[in-house]
This record gives C-alpha cells, sequence and structure tokens, in this order.
C-alpha cells in the first residue's frame, strides 16, 4: 500500500526508442508481418497439396456450420462441437479451481500432513503425461466407478489443470502483503475469514492474467479427449474427415476456431482488467 | 493509577527468535486507564513486546495475562481477545480492496456478527471521531498517509477495544501529517482509553503518558512516570538515548 507500483498507473520511464525499432514495433508493421506469415504458410501449404494433386473443396465448409434451407435453420456440426469444448472445459476448470484451491491451502497451512500429501499430489500430477492420465481415469477407475467419457474427461482435466493453478493460487495468496493477515487478525478474523474477505480478494486481482493463461491451456489440452470419443470439436473434425477427407480444409478451420475462441477470451479478460485497476 | 484493574500482565517474558532473544525476562503492567509510552532504540523489542501483547507473537517463558486472559500458544481464546486488543500498525495496513466504510465495518459484522445497519452507524461515529467523515465511500489509496493512519485508528475502535496498542503510528507519516494523527490520538487519551504506545515523539509523550518506559538490547531499562524519566533519566543507556532524540 505504503510502495504502490507505478506501473499501476501507467507511468514507464520514458526511454526514446531507435527509429527502426520504433517503425518495426508500431501496430500496422506489426499487423503486416503478421499476416505475411500467415499468407506464407497457406500459400506453401496451397502449393505443396497442389502437388500432391489435393483437391481443395472450401466451399463445402460453411454446411459443417450452419444450415439454412426450406426448413429452415439448423447450426452444424463444428458449433456443436465447440459447444461441448466449452461445457467441458467449463466444468474442469471449475473442478480445477476447487481442487487448485484445496491443493494450495493445504499447502501453505501449518500442517505437516497437509503440506505432504498436496507436495505429493503436485509432484504425481507433473510427472504423469496428460494422456496417460486420461487412459488410467477412462479405462481404470472409469469402470470401477461407473464413469461416462464425459465425467472421464472432466476429472482427467480438473485434476492435471488443479495441479497448475494451485500453483498459480499459491503465489497470488503469497503476493498479499503480510501485514493484511496482522490487520485482519489483530480484529480477530479466523484464518477462513482473513482468506474469505481480505487476501482471496485481492490475490484475484493479482490471479486474473495467469488464470486466464490456463484456461486458454485448459481449452487447447481438452482436445486431448477426442482419443476417447467424446463428441467436442476436435473429434467433430475427425469425424467430418473420416467421411469426406477434406483433411486440410477441415484441420485449417477447427485451428482456426480455437484460436478465434481462445482470442476472444482473452481479449474479454484484458477488458475486465482494466475496468478493475480503476478502483485499486 | 495503581488501585485500578490491570489489563495487561507480562511476568518474566522471554522471546526468542531463532538463538536471537529478543525479549529479555521483560516484566510490565499496564493499569485499566493508563497511558504507557514505550521508546528504545532500534532493533530494541519494542514491537515485539507489543506484538506479544494481542498474540501476533507467542512468549517463549514467562506469564502474560490480557484483559484476565492467560496467553498461551495454545489458548483457545486468541480470537476473542484479539477483539479486546486492538493494534494500529506503522503502515496503516488498511485492506485496500474495501472502502473506508467497509474496512471499519468488516471486523464487527463478520467477527463481532453485528446488524450492517448498526455497523455502519458506529463507524460513521468513528470517522466523525477521527474527523474525516468526508472520506467514507473513498479507497485507501485515495487517501493521504495521516487520513489513512485515522482510518486506521478508527477501524480498532470499531471493535470497542478494552485496550488500544500502537506501534510507531507516525513514523511513515510526512511530518505535516504527524500533528493530525497525534491529535486524534490525545483525544482519545482524553476518553480515558487504556493504551500502549510506542513512539519517538516525546512531545507527545510528556502530554499524555502517565508510564514511560525505556528498552534496550530486548530489556525494560527504566520506567517511570515520564516527568522523571526525562529530568532525571537512571541510566546512562536512557540518557544517551533520550538526548539524541530530544536534540532535534
Ligand atoms: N520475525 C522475526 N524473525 C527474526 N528476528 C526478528 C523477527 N522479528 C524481530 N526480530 C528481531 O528482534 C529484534 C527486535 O525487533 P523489534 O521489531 O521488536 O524491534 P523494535 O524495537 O520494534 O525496532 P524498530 O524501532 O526498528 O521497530 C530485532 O533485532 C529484530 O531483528
Ligand atoms: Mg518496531
Amino acid at each position: 500500500m505504503a510502495a504502490l507500483d507505478p506501473n499501476l498507473y501507467g507511468f514507464r520511464p520514458a526511454r526514446p526508442m531507435p527509429l527502426h525499432q520504433r517503425i518495426l514495433n508500431s501496430t500496422p508493421v506489426a499487423i503486416a508481418l503478421y499476416m505475411l506469415v500467415i499468407w506464407l504458410i497457406l500459400r506453401g501449404s496451397y502449393i505443396g497439396a497442389e502437388r500432391m494433386g489435393y483437391n481443395w473443396q472450401w466451399y463445402q465448409i460453411p454446411r459443417y456450420f450452419f444450415v439454412l434451407n426450406d426448413e429452415g435453420f439448423r447450426w452444424g456440426e463444428i458449433p456443436r462441437g465447440l459447444m461441448i469444448t466449452l461445457y467441458l472445459s467449463g466444468l474442469s476448470f471449475l473442478l480445477a479451481i476447487g481442487v487448485g484451491l484445496l491443493v494450495a491451502l493445504l499447502r501453505l497451512s501449518d500442517l505437516v500432513v497437509g503440506k505432504g500429501v498436496s507436495i505429493v499430489f503436485l509432484e504425481l500430477i507433473r510427472n504423469i503425461p496428460l494422456l496417460v492420465l486420461l487412459y488410467l481415469f477412462y479405462y481404470v477407475l472409469g469402470p470401477i466407478f461407473g464413469w461416462s467419457r464425459l465425467t472421464a474427461s472432466v476429472l482427467t482435466l480438473g485434476v492435471f489443470h488443479g495441479a497448475l493453478v494451485s500453483e498459480i493460487l499459491r503465489a497470488g495468496i503469497n503476493a498479499v502483503h503480510v501485514g493484511q493477515w496482522e490487520a485482519a487478525k489483530s480484529i480477530g478474523m479466523s484464518t477462513y475469514q482473513t482468506y474469505r474477505y481480505i487476501v482471496l480478494p485481492q490475490s484475484v486481482r493479482i490471479m486474473l492474467p495467469p488464470m486466464t493463461g490456463e484456461f486458454v491451456h485448459l481449452i487447447k489440452s481438452s482436445a486431448i479427449v477426442s482419443v476417447i470419443a467424446v463428441a467436442e470439436l476436435t473429434t467433430v473434425g475427425r469425424n467430418i474427415i473420416s467421411h469426406t477427407f477434406m483433411s486440410f480444409e477441415i484441420w485449417f478451420t477447427v485451428a482456426a476456431v480455437y484460436m478465434v475462441l481462445t482470442l476472444t477470451l482473452s481479449i474479454c479478460v484484458t477488458y475486465l482488467e482494466r475496468k478493475y485497476a480503476v478502483d485499486s | 493509577m495503581t488501585d485500578r484493574k490491570p489489563v495487561i500482565v507480562a511476568r518474566n517474558l522471554d522471546k526468542f527468535f531463532g538463538d536471537f532473544q529478543a525479549l529479555k525476562d521483560v516484566s510490565i503492567e499496564v493499569r485499566s486507564g493508563e497511558r504507557m509510552v514505550i521508546c528504545g532504540p532500534s532493533g530494541s523489542g519494542k514491537s515485539t513486546l507489543l506484538r506479544c501483547f494481542n498474540a501476533l507473537e507467542s512468549h517463549d517463558a514467562g506469564q502474560l495475562i490480557v484483559d484476565g486472559i492467560e496467553l498461551r500458544p495454545d489458548s483457545p481464546d486468541i480470537r476473542q481477545l484479539r477483539q479486546n486488543v486492538g493494534m494500529v500498525f506503522q503502515q496503516f495496513n488498511l485492506f485496500p480492496h474495501l472502502t473506508v466504510l467497509e474496512n471499519l465495518m468488516i471486523g464487527p459484522v463478520k467477527v463481532r456478527g453485528m446488524k450492517r445497519a448498526v455497523a455502519e452507524e458506529t463507524a460513521r461515529k468513528f470517522l466523525e471521531r477521527v474527523h474525516i467523515p468526508e472520506q467514507a465511500e473513498k479507497f485507501p489509496a485515495q487517501l493521504s498517509g495521516g487520513q489513512q493512519q485515522r482510518v486506521a485508528i478508527a477501524r480498532s475502535l470499531c471493535m470497542e477495544p478494552r485496550v488500544m496498542l500502537f506501534d510507531e503510528p507516525t513514523s511513515a507519516l510526512d511530518p505535516e501529517m504527524i500533528s493530525e494523527v497525534l491529535e486524534v490520538m490525545v483525544e482519545l487519551a482524553q476518553t480515558g482509553m487504556t493504551m500502549v504506545v510506542v513512539t519517538h515523539e516525546m512531545g507527545f509523550a510528556r502530554k499524555v503518558a502517565d508510564t514511560m518506559v525505556f528498552m534496550d538490547g530486548g530489556e525494560i531499562v527504566e520506567s517511570g512516570r515520564p516527568q522523571e524519566v526525562f529530568s532525571a533519566p537512571k541510566t546512562e543507556r536512557c540518557r544517551q538515548f533520550l538526548s539524541q532524540i530530544l536534540a532535534f
């Protein structure tokens, strides 16, 4: 509080940049460069595909987004897959936050057992590949507990990302000044009340950017559940290709849909952050 | 004064940080309505002693009875006790995500279970007492240091404590704001509040203190009425320290 971060108010030491750097850093140049790179990639794959004798059928793609005919409007397979991806990711992220909070609090507690449990959990999750974890949950634990594909997927993603989320939470909680704890204790608050009313509300602001990153990460890793055929976006892509053989168009499209989704998310959160930053 | 009930009784307190002994055999009594000022060089254990009084630190040996409750590391009554012992910190430690009014209300509402309307009324009353009723809706970062410290004092007062502890409440403030905080503290003293104040503001000590305590090296070296300590310090260490801070 006493030493406020000067960057909070957007003050930065003004350092004159050399002209060529200023030109390179300007937005139009950045966009132009970006477009150039994308164009080169697309062009390269197009030429490569031509050489292979690939038959491009981009005109087929729109009907996988929506169909509009005499019977009216109908969403296509890709938006429906996207909804499942969102549903799956949303549920998993909620679970990840729950697991992460539990692990972080155990880790920060004075309980030796709590610390031990959380460290074992973290090391376990960190050292098992996500795919193997999914197989464990679906093929081993799934039959034992009678879990569906979706449940096994949500549990896998929730537990895996819970480990990562717990580290973000721990850093966020530690970032709150120790004086806040002392002030809260000195008015008689319990540890729970201190977390609930004093520490966590302050941590949230610190944690928002890394949490967004983690959610984006989760959305992307949710594609892995296509190996157990949960009907999310990637599975939809595979299914379409299996009966149309348009692998180039479909994979480009699926990649673009993921990108639009995660970029939109990041932009929304940046906006939120700006709005929140005002009343500090 | 000596006929009043003691609020804090410390007998032979020892406190260690690892091998380092921060408090050595400290015995002291604070009676109801008493105003005690503690001074001493940096590192002499003033903050540590104060923090023992509301169990932010636990002592390693000796006996400490605060408000009739004996403090032990495993005391179940520590939270109850802290509600009755207010503490004002050097760095204010206001809750930056809450408005001034919410800073004042959160203790009474969440800890004491007071109704919001009642808590708000109390909060506004105490903001009036520290002369900043008009800042109620602002956030701490929008206030000056002196205003923030007065909010911190009001926040403690809202819990209606039996004793108030101040740990160098003015040393993080710009000179022009020190007097506004001291003024509030003098007024508080006039209401009969029991106060233990760690400070080097000797003008304040002269004005309100009943007892002056000088600490050095984790020990209480000297204590007595301020006039006596100021005019005729018994020890060389205390004499030197006073001449240094009074030189300005
Ligand atoms: N948590 C801690 N861990 C280790 N040593 C500590 C801790 N807190 C205080 N000390 C040490 O104990 C001694 C007394 O500290 P204390 O903060 O009580 O001094 P003080 O009289 O308040 O000094 P100041 O005027 O600088 O505030 C110091 O030497 C300090 O380094
Ligand atoms: Mg101190």
